[in-house]
């Protein structure tokens, strides 16, 4: 893109909300080098975010669109749930379609940049809840690996449906109980990282949101990996405290918590991948 | 100050013409073609940036060659989805980042996808869907049989109906041409009758195949298209359109009246490009008029010409193109005079024939006799239109069908 679409005429500036201005003057567009450590100083693409106060999900937010090294020229695609409702807020295109397509969306969206702009890099990120990625969508998820999408995929697991209420999905552990499972969930959480890497993704995380370096660096890996290898997966753990009766500052333990339990960090990345990442380290992107 | 003109090319290779030319003014040659060949050739000539495709009968082969003219160069992004539910979704990606987009389906894949076209629809994205149409289950079935249409109806998607492999040629290209203008912008589905079109070959008239249509310019959309190259229109303070308060509900509302009066304003491109929205057959003052779409229409033809030549019944047949929008106009028009109105359908449930109650409701005081309604395969032969309206009047049936 040109910055120039974030231009805000001057005769009209002083009528502008505070978070357009802040995008022309504080946003970090044009440095593949920006990074969470912007996050205090500068604007890092999303605004009053409609979540719950505390979500730990809004902090995932934070850091993910801090990290993207292209911002200018990234496209993300949503789905329906908590992050639905932060769509909107995103100074990037964004796309909301429909409950579980979102995959598919985001492999017409890269496929068709390419095709129309073969000398830029267009970069295609799909953030989507647990729900969206494993349960309902898992078909389109699993297929755009399968076929080899350049695109990354991030799925947000609180565990649970949470937009709609607090219902068991397939993300829910074993034994918790929540609406739908009034008796405890029967089976077991799906290894969705697991099913990524069988699927043919390249670069796989699996980490809760408690370091924002840490995914700052994960969501950088996806991306580089994704734009020349093939498909590549992050899986966040950004627990729901609401839903599993936490208050609003005990988000951050709570990941702490998990860190060192189902959400240990796990990474797995292919050759291919592994030279990706040696190559832009050898850069300085990452 | 002298014209000049530049010869402008598509990414294939192709002299880019005006629609005007394409449709009406380049010479034509007479090819012997099926219906799933014709689309080939419409795609062909259409500067169509993307297709997403999935196996289903009938409309398979038709998939299959836009895949081929993805090999020749004509067809910038080709791909086989995971089904047709993947494959509208994909299509609608390939839509909202700026591509003219085609792809093909049938019956049960119809209803599979169903989520989509709404969303199609309420994104305001001029994709086209070539329907053919066939029997939905259960119990399965392959055959020809249009239900599927009437589900479509109310999904803020235009709804043509080609009669012909000849007249889907050229609604496939008028479809990108009215779906794509800055005030319509919205989705096209190009229906024909499965087998009955797709499988079954005709003379067609075809222009050269080294012209084509201008490429979309999705600039001129009323949506911006997903590239990062405009502004985000949609970074808002307040997501409004998801809260339950009344400025929500009242831009749901009239987003969606707008979706429906954009196909309204798509009714003098189409009657343009489609030299009117409807068609009259026969003898303009018969009492007896058959309304009917597609396949349908032409066995109506037939039967007009046998009331007319074996009974010296005089009948006249109003043949509709555009089913969304539904040229109701044109239709209490064209039958004025008329003391019976046939409906004969491919389909059990006759939605032809509550569209075409709707219409003259209040306006036209004609009885409308929802017959004859075949389905689940079943052939049309003018006879059995004959013996319904030769019933219908009390007279002698002589023919045995």
């Amino acid at each position: 893109m040109s910055y120039k679409i974030y231009k805000i005429n001057e005769e009209l500036k002083e009528f502008m909300p505070p978070e357009i201005v802040d995008l022309e003057e504080k946003a970090t567009w044009g440095n593949p080098k920006r990074g969470v450590m912007d996050l205090p100083y500068a604007k890092e693409l999303l605004e009053e975010h409609s979540l719950c106060a505390g979500c730990p999900e809004s902090a995932a937010f934070r850091y993910i669109l801090a990290s993207l090294p292209n911002p200018e020229d990234t496209i993300i695609v949503n789905s329906t749930g908590c992050t639905s409702l932060v769509f909107p807020h995103i100074a990037l295109h964004t796309v909301h379609s429909l409950f579980g397509n979102q995959n598919a969306v985001a492999s017409g969206l890269k496929r068709t940049l390419e095709w129309r702009f073969p000398d830029k890099v267009k970069d295609v990120v799909v953030l989507a809840g647990d729900g969206a990625t494993v349960d309902i969508g898992l078909d389109c998820t699993l297929q755009s690996f399968f076929r080899q999408e350049k695109i990354t995929t991030i799925c947000f697991d609180n565990e649970v449906y949470a937009n709609t209420g607090g219902q068991e999905s397939g993300m829910t552990v074993r034994g918790h109980v929540f609406k739908m499972a009034p008796k405890g969930k029967q089976w077991d959480k799906v290894p969705m990282w697991q099913l990524a890497i069988d699927s043919g993704c390249h670069y796989v995380a699996r980490l809760t949101v408690s370091s924002p370096k840490k995914v700052e660096k994960v969501v950088k890996q996806a991306i580089y990996v994704a734009r020349e290898v093939g498909p590549t997966y992050i899986h966040l753990y950004t627990p729901c405290i609401l839903e599993i009766g936490l208050n609003s500052d005990d988000g951050l333990e709570e990941m702490r918590k998990t860190d060192k339990e189902r959400f240990k960090f796990f990474e797995y990345m292919t050759d291919e991948a592994k030279e990706v990442i040696q190559k832009k380290k050898e850069e300085g992107l990452l | 100050m002298e014209k000049t003109e530049q010869v402008q090319y598509n990414r294939a290779g192709q002299r880019i013409v005006s629609p005007d030319y394409l449709l009406f003014e380049a010479p034509r040659e007479k090819y012997f073609m099926t219906g799933s060949e014709v689309v080939k050739e419409a795609v062909k000539r259409a500067s169509v940036d993307a297709s997403v495709s999935y196996p289903i009968t009938p409309q398979s082969e038709a998939a299959h060659l836009i895949g081929e003219l993805w090999v020749e160069g004509y067809v910038g992004v080709y791909f086989r989805g995971e089904s047709e539910f993947g494959v509208m979704s994909e299509v609608a990606g390939c839509s909202m980042a700026g591509a003219r987009t085609v792809t093909t389906t049938s019956g049960p894949g119809t209803l599979r996808a169903m989520e989509n076209f709404p969303m199609w629809a309420g994104s305001r994205l001029p994709i086209q869907l070539i329907l053919m149409a066939r029997g939905v289950n259960a119990p399965l079935t392959i055959q020809p049989d249009n239900l599927e249409m009437a589900f479509l109806l109310d999904t803020g998607c235009m709804i043509w109906h080609a009669e012909t492999a000849q007249e889907l040629f050229d609604m496939i290209l008028a479809g990108f041409v009215v779906a794509e203008q800055p005030d319509v912008h919205v989705p096209i589905i190009t229906s024909i009758d499965g087998f009955f079109i797709s499988h079954t070959r005709e003379a067609v008239m075809l222009p050269p195949d080294d012209i084509a249509l201008p490429p979309y310019d999705p600039y001129r959309s009323p949506m911006v298209p997903l590239d990062m190259e405009m502004s985000p229109g949609r970074f808002l303070r307040d997501p409004f359109v998801m809260k339950s308060n009344y400025v929500s509900y009242a831009t749901h509302t009239s987003w969606q009246f707008e979706v429906r009066a954009a196909i309204e304003r798509a009714k003098p491109y189409a009657k343009h490009y489609l030299r009117g929205l409807i068609e009259e057959f026969g003898d303009p003052e018969a009492e007896i008029a058959f309304v009917a779409s597609g396949t349908a229409a032409a066995q109506a033809k037939e039967a007009t010409l046998m009331l007319l030549h074996e009974e010296g019944v005089k009948a006249r047949v109003v043949r509709l193109k555009t089913i969304r929008p539904f040229p109701t106009k044109e239709l209490i028009e064209a039958l004025r005079g008329a003391k019976y109105v046939f409906v004969p359908e491919f389909n059990v449930i006759g939605w032809l024939e509550r569209e075409v109650r709707r219409a003259l409701y209040g306006n036209l005081d004609v009885p409308v006799i929802g017959s004859p309604r075949v389905a689940g395969g079943m052939t049309m032969p003018p006879e059995i239109i004959v013996k319904e309206v030769l019933q219908f009047l009390g007279k002698e049936v002589k023919h045995v069908v």
